[in-house]
């Protein structure tokens, strides 16, 4: 199924009733989306840099002085798109039952000495960008490394944008 | 005198199913086919001939659920049935449980390997029944009856039915039964045995089969709907040999899994990015305080990290390197498990519109640790209830799978997982009055069925509506499942507010029961749910999990009392912290915050509560929409306090017109308090890392998670070797466990 560009922007404003949805998602898909949706968060983005590839709801990896970052739409910058961007990140711990029962009823959340909840904002806007429920003392998890050069130059039989 | 070989062209079942490893091996493909001839020669025939197969399989399905079955069959389709090559791969399938599909391929490559050809024999008209983890299947309760198809001497294929049953024969009545520790406590084993010959199950099998569980009616209702299905498929295999040939036949069954391979492959590079994609769930077993035997007095949390990478080819890898041990509680999961879960979660991610057999098995490359909860490699712990690792750990697929498709544009397609096929209520007892007065019921609620689904990048999740294990998920109707436990009537269903996993799109919803004990005697009562962690990997780009799970329940209550002054009772509890059964009840009223409990006895008007599991969230809460909070007031899937504390929505319940509204101004202000509350509130990550590493050297972790990276990091060293450089500890740092 192609489907236009109104019809995309749409989907990502969260606005396609599921009668339109629905046969977005049962069809065919559209060998050109990725190429689209690129196009549309280009236009949204309010920096200048080239976005690579979508790596979040406000994240991207784009090309910036020779090398790749992953940017906020807010426009801070993480960094190197191959180190973990929640490394750079501001960070909640509720690890406490007070603090998990600001935001779960009663028996609804989990016990602090199990496990604890993570919230990664980012620096610059605090979105909310991630978060994490995992044991104390769990490494960072490190979600998304995508190989880009692979991406492009073997699925997509073209350079990347920065090559 | 020797037997001719029952494989094609005189080899041995067992030659046949050599050689197709050994293709896949050397050439990559399924049976080493480089080109799907029949599909380029004559496309319209082949694509008629796997729609005739795969018609057969649903028609199959369909009728033979109203042949004879259990109520869990019949109200909710808990059944499924495959046809496999004589090497045991699936062709086709049925819809329904479809986790099953590629359990039935291994139970059959046991027969092949034991040598079943010689010995049993297989022959024409035989029948084989199978429940055996360690032959492919996921736990006892799900049982698989497999027959061959012979077309002349040769054998052309196996068709295979599973249905679940209501009970196994356990340690305790019920279906994934928590207080197995050992392979004895799991219920009677089938291990891929003969029961009948001609079309018929055997008498003296049909007699010691209903006496080895507690419902034996259901369980001989439930053995003729396989065996039915089974039958049906043989006719359609024959039917669909007299149309095309039998040379077609077997060329096609080769050149459909292969092309179910390639589909994977296609798939994968039209929608996914190659790279290397990370996730990891949880599952609390809190049994210290409650097993019966001390090896199993213990606290346990299982670790499941997953690592999936995606390849230039198209195919991929999935490791659960890291994993936690096994050991004696009931939640280990054996490899027909694994490969079941995989399996269906790839189906319903990447083909659900395509070929779906086993060639989507022979597409991914897996890794299931050696002495981990996923491939403990010990046939005498229990495998009764491996759905407790099972369905947390296969969330992580989903997620990083969801990261690969965000990326590449198909947003639609993005899950973060599903909540816990629980809330699994079990038991059962006796009535004790009333026409089935001395008859045994059991509490056996498939409700289970339906969950919430994790929200995606541009919806919310579908509310009580999924079950990892059956995309045809449905939770069925109360007056089905009273038919059978009808010692523990519902005195009420009814959406539980918060259950959802909070987010811009929020996880889907799910309901809570209430119920009680009525006209019985020698009742027992036990669940499995998580409770002391929330479930599976949890949300996506700033969701939140689902809420978890916990026990409520009132005994020696005045119930009856109740009834006859026609009172109030309790119909739900919204709100833990104060509930309506203390207002309404006089009894024992007790919450606990463990979802998994072992058995324990129950009496006439003691009332039982459980909810069932939302889904997790996708994006940052507060950049909800507006209406969309509304209209969760509205439904009353949120309360106003979690509305205002996580999605910073001011709103006021108006009376006259009987609904919410929001205040916009209030909520700007209250959602900016909320960015304040984070920059003031946050550490920066040199500061998280400090205090977390020493969460680790203080000595400050709770025994379980302690037992939790001890084990992880004695069963990988590549995990233990990322750990330790994450928090800069030596080679030789290990956690010390009592």
């Amino acid at each position: 199924m192609k489907e236009d560009k109104k019809t995309l922007e749409r989907m990502l404003e969260g606005n396609l009733p599921w009668n339109q949805l629905k046969p977005i998602i049962g069809d065919q898909k559209d060998s050109n989306r990725f190429d689209k949706i690129l196009e549309i968060l280009q236009a949204k983005v309010k920096w200048n840099e080239k976005i690579l590839l979508p790596l979040h709801e406000h994240l991207y990896v784009v090309a910036k002085d020779g090398k790749r970052i992953v940017k906020c739409d807010c426009g801070y910058e993480f960094g190197d798109y191959q180190i973990n961007w929640k490394t750079k990140c501001r960070i909640r711990v509720r690890d406490t039952i007070e603090t998990i029962e600001q935001l779960y009823p009663k028996y609804m959340g989990s016990d602090p000495e199990w496990e604890e909840l993570r919230e990664y904002y980012c620096p610059g806007c605090f979105i909310l960008l991630d978060v994490e429920a995992v044991p104390p003392g769990y490494p960072t998890i490190f979600n998304f490394l995508p190989d880009i050069d692979t991406f492009y130059e073997k699925w997509l039989s073209r350079k990347a944008p920065d090559k | 005198m020797e037997r001719k070989p029952i494989g094609w062209n005189g080899r041995t079942l067992k030659e046949m199913l050599e050689e197709s490893e050994k293709r896949l091996k050397e050439k990559k493909s399924y049976y080493g086919i480089e080109k799907l001839i029949l599909k380029e020669q004559n496309p319209f025939r082949y694509e008629r001939a796997y729609a005739s197969l795969r018609g057969a399989l649903v028609s199959a399905r369909e009728t033979a659920l109203h042949v004879a079955a259990s109520p869990i069959v019949t109200e909710i389709g808990e059944l499924c049935f495959g046809l496999y090559t004589p090497e045991g791969d699936s062709i086709a399938v049925s819809t329904g449980i479809l986790v099953h599909v590629h359990t039935m391929s291994e139970g059959i490559k046991f027969m092949i390997r034991e040598g079943y050809e010689d010995d049993p024999t297989i022959n024409q008209g035989d029948i084989f029944l199978n429940n055996d983890p360690q032959c492919g299947n996921v736990h006892t309760t799900d049982v698989q009856t497999l027959i061959p198809i012979f077309w002349k001497d040769e054998l052309i294929g196996w068709a295979g039915g599973v249905t679940h049953q209501i009970d196994i024969g356990g340690i305790t009545p019920g279906h994934t039964l928590v207080s197995s520790i050992q392979r004895f406590d799991d219920g009677v084993y089938y291990t891929c045995l003969k029961i009948g010959s001609n079309d018929k199950i055997w008498r003296d099998h049909m007699i010691t089969a209903k006496k080895s569980v507690r419902s034996p009616m259901y369980w001989e209702l439930d053995e003729k709907c396989r065996l039915s299905g089974d039958l049906m498929i043989r006719d359609a295999v024959y039917d669909f040999i007299e149309q095309e040939g039998i040379d077609f036949y077997k060329q096609f069954v080769r050149e459909a899994i292969e092309e179910g391979r390639q589909i994977v492959q296609k798939r994968v590079k039209e929608r996914l990015i190659p790279g290397r994609y990370r996730a990891a769930s949880f599952m609390d077993l809190p049994m210290k305080n409650q097993a019966w035997v001390p090896i199993a007095r213990v606290d346990k949390i299982s670790n499941h990290p997953n690592e999936i990478i995606v390849k230039e080819d198209g195919t991929f890898s999935l490791s659960f390197d890291g994993a936690s041990a096994g050991g004696a509680n009931a939640f280990n999961c054996d490899k027909g498990a694994m490969e079941g879960g995989q399996w269906v979660l790839l189906t319903q991610i990447l083909i659900y519109g395509d070929k779906v057999n086993d060639g989507a098995y022979y597409a991914v490359d897996k890794d299931y640790p050696l002495g981990s909860w996923a491939n403990p490699n010990d046939p005498y712990l229990s495998y009764q209830a491996p759905w407790g690792n099972l369905i947390p750990a296969y969330t992580t697929m989903m997620k990083c799978l969801s990261y690969g498709l965000f990326a590449r544009g198909f947003r639609e397609e993005v899950v973060p997982g599903y909540g816990f096929t629980g809330d699994s209520i079990q038991g059962g007892g006796v009535y004790n009055a009333g026409p089935l007065e001395g008859e045994r019921w059991m509490l056996s609620t498939f409700e289970i069925s339906g969950q919430g689904l994790g929200a995606s990048a541009v919806r919310d999740g579908l509310n009580w509506g999924y079950a990892m294990w059956n995309p045809e998920s449905d939770l069925g109707d109360v007056e089905t499942w009273e038919l059978f436990q009808g010692g523990i009537p519902y005195l009420s269903r009814k959406v539980k507010p918060n259950t959802p996993g909070y987010g811009k799109y929020r996880g889907g919803a799910n309901y809570e029961s209430v119920a009680f004990i009525a006209n019985s005697e020698k009742v027992e009562f036990f669940a499995g749910r998580e409770g002391l962690v929330f479930h599976g990997s949890g949300g996506m780009h700033g969701g939140y999990p689902n809420s978890t799970s916990y026990r409520l329940l009132a005994t020696n209550t005045n119930l009856q009392e109740i009834f006859q002054n026609k009172q109030d009772y309790p119909i739900s509890d919204p709100d833990p912290s104060n509930g309506d059964f203390e207002k309404l009840l006089k009894g024992n009223i007790e919450r606990k915050p463990i979802g998994t409990i072992y058995p324990i006895s129950l009496n006439n008007y003691d009332i039982i509560h459980f909810s069932e599991s939302g889904g997790p969230g996708y994006g940052d809460p507060i950049e909800r929409k507006l209406e969309n909070v509304k209209q969760d007031l509205d439904n009353g899937f949120y309360t106003l306090d979690v509305v205002s504390k996580v999605f910073g929505v001011v709103a006021m319940f108006n009376n006259e017109t009987n609904e919410w509204i929001i205040d916009e101004q209030a909520t700007k202000n209250r959602r900016n308090e909320i960015i304040e509350e984070r920059k003031q509130k946050s550490l920066s990550f040199e500061e998280f890392w400090e205090g977390e590493r020493k969460k680790i050297t203080e000595g400050k972790l709770y025994e379980a998670v302690k037992v939790m990276y001890a084990e992880s990091l004695k069963l990988s060293k590549k995990w233990g070797k990322e750990f330790r450089e994450f928090w800069k500890f030596p080679e030789s740092f290990q956690i010390e466990v009592s």
